[in-house]
């Protein structure tokens, strides 16, 4: 394909990551089973990319994005970090782990401290990892004020005092303060307007040129993740079901799955809209509690096969960089290069655009 | 739709303020617009731009006090709504004009099933007895898609998913085969395969029962979607209104124009940067004696700060509240 972006360095290494919530009942609140929030999934994240990690809500997102920074005890999996296998790190060796990977939470209303200043909000994380003097200190955090873009002016006010995308800059502020080199930004922009979610994707993505940051940058707005990712993963019930570079993935979606999230995104064009035709998908999710056998999506899929309701299906790279666990690509050659025909014509026709 | 139709829905110079313990909030202001029958209105505008409250200051939903109608008409059928007292509007609201909200957690009562909040209504408003209501309440959860519908009417709201729930809302709401349905940000909490199927639910629905709709959202492509009409509000007024073709291929004010490039774009070309909307919505103290959009617009000119432009008719059906022109770059002339 044209643009092969160079090889970089794997950042963060995920391989066959299992995190899994015990359900009890009872009175003994014995086990009774477990919700596998995130079951079996593998990735890699280079330095210096931004990967989109997309799906519906209760997919399992959030709790592999919290997994990545080791805020749980994983069942399962290895995640190297630089190297390092951080699902082993004992709580010492993890403390010094801490300060290069972060995290920017959706709702920056609950993340942050009402009874703290802004000032003290961003300090934080200085305070517990560094023995800077309280000049350096203050130094710091009008450094980091400056550099998303908040006044100096505001650092004695607390957070109700700020509209919503000043608070989400305020929580940006604190996950730079100790230089990270890997932040996880779960559904950053959900809880804002959309005048203002540009305004914070603008600054995410200066940000990351200006200190070489690496973003796992979870959505369910497949559009902004068209515009911020490098390479998008798409979550299902717990598991990865494809992985590609962000053109290959929104210009030729292999996953059944894939495919019909992008086609249920309206688009903002009255035209094209009333010719569109849609995948409607029925249903819902089912519970990652009791997940269906053989493939997570057969309940659902549109293109479902015999062999679909009895195995799953491996997570296997079709393309250069194109990974998709679906069984229409196992042996079927033709469907995948069918799939890759459509790619190039649309490629075709887009430089045709341009 | 015919455009020479009676409007079912008439709403002249409404203004709806808060009084809060920090002072006025002026949240409506004088906003008109009409609605024809069978028609569906999308209303966009960014939180805060007074879309809910413009809805609720009409079917008598908003707790006064605080709020305060201060002035304006809403002719429903003949009838003004803003005059009517609370025995005439509880008939009308939830029989003649439904209405969906966000999120349907709050809007339906976890203590009573699905059947019974389904029933009530029926009862209620169309007199119906007991078995004829349980008849018509399986019959509307089978037509907004509720698979095994008469055995579900015995489940309470939390058996249900989000999506399920909305639908059953959706039922609730056209019980009484209304004339209206006002639906505030039907599909904002839903994942998109989920909104993707309500929207094709309320499209089937019009077809089959030719309700007037009122749609608001903050998605864009929702709108293009399914509008006949757009009217686009902000600071409290409806700042644009057109035809949804028009709207979008021919935005007029620069609210409009900037909302519309500020989405990134899933289909067509990718900008390598997102385009900006400095600044953030008001919150209005008084009513604006000048255009509440001039700090954050590209194009104010002397005049924006210091009268508050009406709304004048660039087309028939086209209405824009700005001095602003487009096609000239400069001041628009009437
Ligand atoms: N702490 C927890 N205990 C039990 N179940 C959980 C916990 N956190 C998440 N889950 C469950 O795991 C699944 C995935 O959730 P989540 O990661 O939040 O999804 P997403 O972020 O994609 O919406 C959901 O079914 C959710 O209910
Ligand atoms: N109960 C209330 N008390 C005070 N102000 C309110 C209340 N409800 C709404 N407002 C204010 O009215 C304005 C319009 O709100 P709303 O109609 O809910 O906006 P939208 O639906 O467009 O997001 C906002 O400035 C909001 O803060
Ligand atoms: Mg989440
Ligand atoms: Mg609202």
């Amino acid at each position: 394909m044209r643009d092969d972006p160079p090889p970089r360095r794997v950042l963060v290494e995920v391989r066959e990551l299992q995190m899994h919530f015990p359900i009890h009942a009872g009175i003994l609140r014995r086990r009774v089973g477990a919700v596998k929030a995130v079951d079996g999934v593998s990735f890699d994240i280079h330095e210096g990319e931004t990967l989109g990690l997309v799906g519906e809500s209760g997919c399992g997102k959030s709790t592999c994005g919290r997994a990545l920074l080791r805020l749980y005890e994983v069942t399962g999996g290895r995640i190297l970090f630089d190297g390092q296998d951080i699902a082993r790190l004992g709580p010492r060796e993890l403390r010094a782990m801490r300060p290069a990977m972060q995290m920017v939470f959706q709702d920056p209303q609950a993340s942050l401290n009402p009874r703290m200043t802004v000032a003290a909000i961003i300090a934080e994380p200085l305070d517990e990892h560094t023995a800077l003097s309280k000049a350096d200190k203050l130094a710091r955090v009008y450094e980091l004020m400056d550099a998303v873009g908040l006044s100096r002016d505001f650092a004695n006010r607390y957070p109700h005092e700020f509209s919503g995308g000043q608070r989400q800059r305020i929580g940006i502020a604190r996950a730079l303060a100790l230089n990270p080199k890997f932040i996880v930004c779960d559904e950053p922009i959900a809880a804002l307007d959309v005048s203002i979610q540009a305004q914070v994707v603008n600054l995410l993505e200066d940000l990351q040129e200006r200190f070489g940051l690496t973003y796992l940058f979870i959505s369910h707005d497949l559009s902004m993740v068209r515009h911020i990712a490098d390479r998008v993963a798409v979550m299902y019930l717990g598991k990865v079901v494809e992985l590609a570079p962000r053109d290959a993935l929104y210009n030729a979606p292999l996953h059944p799955y894939t495919q019909a999230l992008l086609s249920a995104v309206p688009d903002p064009d009255p035209a094209a809209e009333a010719v569109t035709e849609r995948i409607i998908l029925e249903g819902d999710v089912p519970s990652p509690a009791n997940p269906p056998a053989g493939c997570n999506f057969c309940t659902r899929c549109p293109q479902a096969m015999e062999i679909c309701h009895r195995e799953d299906p491996e997570f296997r790279e079709v393309a250069h960089g194109h990974h998709v666990a679906c069984h229409r690509y196992n042996e079927a050659e033709d469907e995948f290069a069918s799939a890759m025909a459509t790619h190039e014509a649309r490629e075709r026709n887009q430089q045709g655009e341009d | 739709m015919p455009d020479g139709a009676q409007p079912i829905l008439d709403v002249r110079d409404l203004k709806t303020v808060f009084l809060t313990r920090g002072g006025e909030v002026h949240a409506v202001n004088d906003v008109s617009f009409d609605l024809r029958p069978g028609e569906l209105l999308g209303v966009v505008g960014e939180s805060g731009s007074g879309k809910s409250v413009t809805m609720m200051s009409l079917i008598g939903l908003l707790p006064m006090p605080p709020a305060e109608i201060r002035s304006g008409r809403a002719i429903f059928d003949g009838l003004d709504l803003l005059q009517a007292d609370d025995d005439t509007l509880r008939a009308i609201r939830g029989a003649r004009i439904g209405f969906v909200f966000q999120d349907p957690m709050t809007s339906l009562n976890p203590v009573f099933t699905v059947g019974f909040q389904l029933m009530e209504p029926l009862r209620k408003h169309m007199g119906m007895s007991k078995a004829q209501a349980r008849a018509r309440a399986a019959e509307l959860l089978d037509l907004v898609g509720i698979p095994d519908a008469a055995a579900r009417l015995k489940d309470y709201p939390h058996q249900f998913s989000g999506g399920m729930r909305q639908r059953v809302m959706i039922a609730i709401a056209l019980a009484c085969d209304p004339q209206v349905l006002i639906a505030d940000e039907p599909t904002t909490a839903l994942d998109v395969t989920i909104q993707a199927q309500i929207i094709e639910l309320v499209k089937d629905l019009r077809r089959k029962l030719g309700m007037a709709i009122v749609w608001i959202t903050h998605d864009l492509g929702v709108i293009a979607g399914i509008a006949d009409r757009v009217m686009v509000m902000y600071g409290g007024q409806v700042v644009e209104q057109a035809p949804v073709r028009e709207l979008f291929s021919d935005p007029q004010h620069p609210y409009t124009r900037a909302l519309l490039q500020t989405v990134p774009s899933l289909r067509g070309k990718r900008a390598e940067r997102l385009r900006v909307i400095e600044g953030q919505p008001p919150v209005l103290g008084a009513p604006p004696a000048a255009c509440p959009f001039r700090p954050r617009c590209g194009h104010a000119l002397e005049r924006c700060g210091r009268e508050n432009p009406r709304r004048l008719a660039v087309r028939p059906g086209h209405e824009v509240a700005c001095f602003w022109d487009p096609a000239s770059g400069g001041e628009r002339h009437a």
